[in-house]
């Protein structure tokens, strides 16, 4: 247990730590999106600002600064200033509760790699997401825009759809796992079976089906391609942020790669193992191989959802609303049935 | 005592919300309250010490239910009330009937602080708890439940169904 005051220094270095690697994260999955949709597409991407246009990130947040904040006449003044704020603030507070290694060592203090570590941190993420869902739909409804109505009620509809889809799948896991807690999730997937696969969810605990419900969810989730119905620009201007401009609409952009990175690193914590891998080296490679692992893992995750995002094209409306309940739904009940009756007949008495 | 000044706290802000709500003219502002009063709810549970049922107090109400209403609002593009000049009879009679029925309650719960009282963060909420109890102590309602939440649902299918019948027989409208 530390001190109230090595706990408070500790507190604020990890939070202002995390949140500044979580928004350089966020800039640069934006600049990685660009270039490797550029290469799929065979453009070349940024190449201008910086070797590999890796300053592009930079320039567009300046540009984003010091452009002009237009607040178009017929808004509802205060949700339009305050939903861009809602989904921000509700993307960056779900990290909180995600641990990206085990503690560290540092003068005799133990200190684990987690802002906070919460017993519900699973439950904590969830219900934080689930919160994000307001900065859409109100940006949608006090944007007195009907493209920005269209595209918060479809937000609000699609997230709220697969919201149940993404509970159900992550079920399984707890099942297997037995806790709430991302570290214990994490702790129980250590080690290796037959020799030389590793324990994780994915394999192990044989959740394949879930990871699958789990990310076909988690795109729906956070508006991307295939899903992106919300801010379909064919057929909806730019959605429910079609009336944003400046850093508000930044705000906005934010969110969803904020989102999108939290989504990765569940999916690494619950299915991949979180930071098991192999650890060998000295003292300090030791203690920061795990915190490698998992970036790889996220990353990974990333690189997938930019993948999907240059090779398919948009669900219709129906399509993708029978797809979560007709398809996503069943299945995820019957992996959740499967995986109780596994349970139920291998756990020890 | 953090606790405590937290409690009292967020129980005023969950009382706001709730006067709130009925103050406002415009449909969103009134749920956009019951958020609040919701999410208050949350912290209070939390604080009580039962975490899992704050967090599903936020997954479900604030996150599901609530944005299920203000989908409708939406939707329906609802604007302000119209305010009427209220009745002499929820004055003279429900004013002082709630103050009356606030006060036995106050009263009550002081003088019998026995019935059913608990010290903050001592309520056994962890989730093996609640599921024993939903699982083993509480099985019959928890099911009866779920048979209502099925009846409720079935209901609103066939209601939603109606409309799209236009092909019936004549004489077999429904």
């Amino acid at each position: 247990m530390l001190s109230l005051p090595v706990y408070i220094i500790a507190s604020v270095i990890k939070t202002v730590l995390v949140i500044f690697i979580l928004l350089t994260a966020v800039a640069y999955t934006v600049w990685l999106e660009r270039k490797v949709v550029g290469h799929i597409q065979n453009r070349w991407g940024p190449t201008r600002v910086g070797p590999f246009g890796l300053l592009q990130p930079l320039a567009d947040g300046v540009k984003f600064l010091v452009k002009e904040d237009l607040t178009p006449p017929h808004v509802y003044r205060p949700l339009f200033i305050a939903a861009p704020m809602i989904a921000v603030i509700c993307a960056l507070t779900s990290i909180s509760v995600i641990p990206f290694g085990n503690s560290i060592t540092i003068r005799g203090y133990q200190i684990p790699l987690q802002i906070t570590d919460v017993n519900t941190g699973l439950l904590v993420v969830l219900g934080v997401t689930s919160i994000g869902v307001y900065g859409v739909a109100l940006a949608g409804w006090s944007s007195n825009n009907k493209y920005s109505l269209l595209g918060g009620l479809r937000a609000s509809a699609q997230m709220v759809s697969y919201e149940i889809c993404l509970g159900l799948s992550l079920v399984g896991v707890l099942i297997v796992s037995g806790s709430f807690s991302l570290r214990e999730i994490v702790q129980a997937q250590s080690g290796h079976f037959w020799g030389f696969l590793p324990k994780w969810n994915i394999l192990y605990g044989g959740q394949f089906v879930a990871f699958f419900v789990y990310l076909m969810a988690a795109y729906a989730e956070t508006n991307r391609i295939p899903f992106d119905l919300p801010e379909a620009e064919t057929e909806l201007v730019a959605g429910y942020h079609t009336e944003y401009s400046a850093m508000k609409f930044a705000m906005f952009f934010m969110a969803e790669y904020a989102n999108m990175i939290t989504v990765a690193c569940l999916a690494t914590l619950l299915f991949l193992g979180g930071w098991s891998g192999p650890v060998f080296g000295p003292p300090l490679l030791r203690s920061l191989l795990p915190v490698f692992w998992f970036v790889a893992k996220v990353f990974v995750f990333l690189f997938i959802y930019i993948w999907v995002r240059g090779t398919l094209p948009r669900f219709r409306y129906d399509q993708l609303m029978a797809f979560g309940w007709k398809f996503l739904f069943p299945l995820a009940i019957a992996n959740l049935v499967v995986t109780a009756l596994f349970v139920a007949y291998f756990s020890p008495k | 005592m953090l606790h405590l000044i937290l409690f009292l706290v967020f129980g005023a802000i969950c009382v706001a919300g709730a006067i709130n709500l009925l103050a406002q003219s415009h449909p969103i502002s009134s749920a956009l309250s019951l958020v609040v009063v919701m999410a208050s709810l949350a912290v209070e549970y939390l604080l009580l010490g039962a975490e899992f049922v704050a967090a599903v107090q936020v997954i479900v109400y604030a996150g599901a239910v609530m944005v299920l209403f203000i989908f409708v609002i939406m939707l329906l593009n609802a604007g302000e009330e119209e305010r009427t000049k209220g009745s002499k009879v929820a004055m003279i009679l429900g004013v002082p009937g709630i103050l009356t029925a606030g006060l036995l309650i106050a009263w009550t719960l002081i003088h019998r602080s026995n019935a059913g009282s608990v010290t903050l963060g001592a309520l056994p909420g962890s989730p093996q708890t609640i599921g024993k109890l939903l699982f083993h102590d509480f099985l019959l309602p928890f099911e009866v439940t779920s048979v209502l939440v099925l009846i409720a649902i079935m209901g609103a299918v066939v209601l939603a169904q109606r409309a799209e019948t236009p092909n019936l027989p004549p004489g077999k409208e429904i």
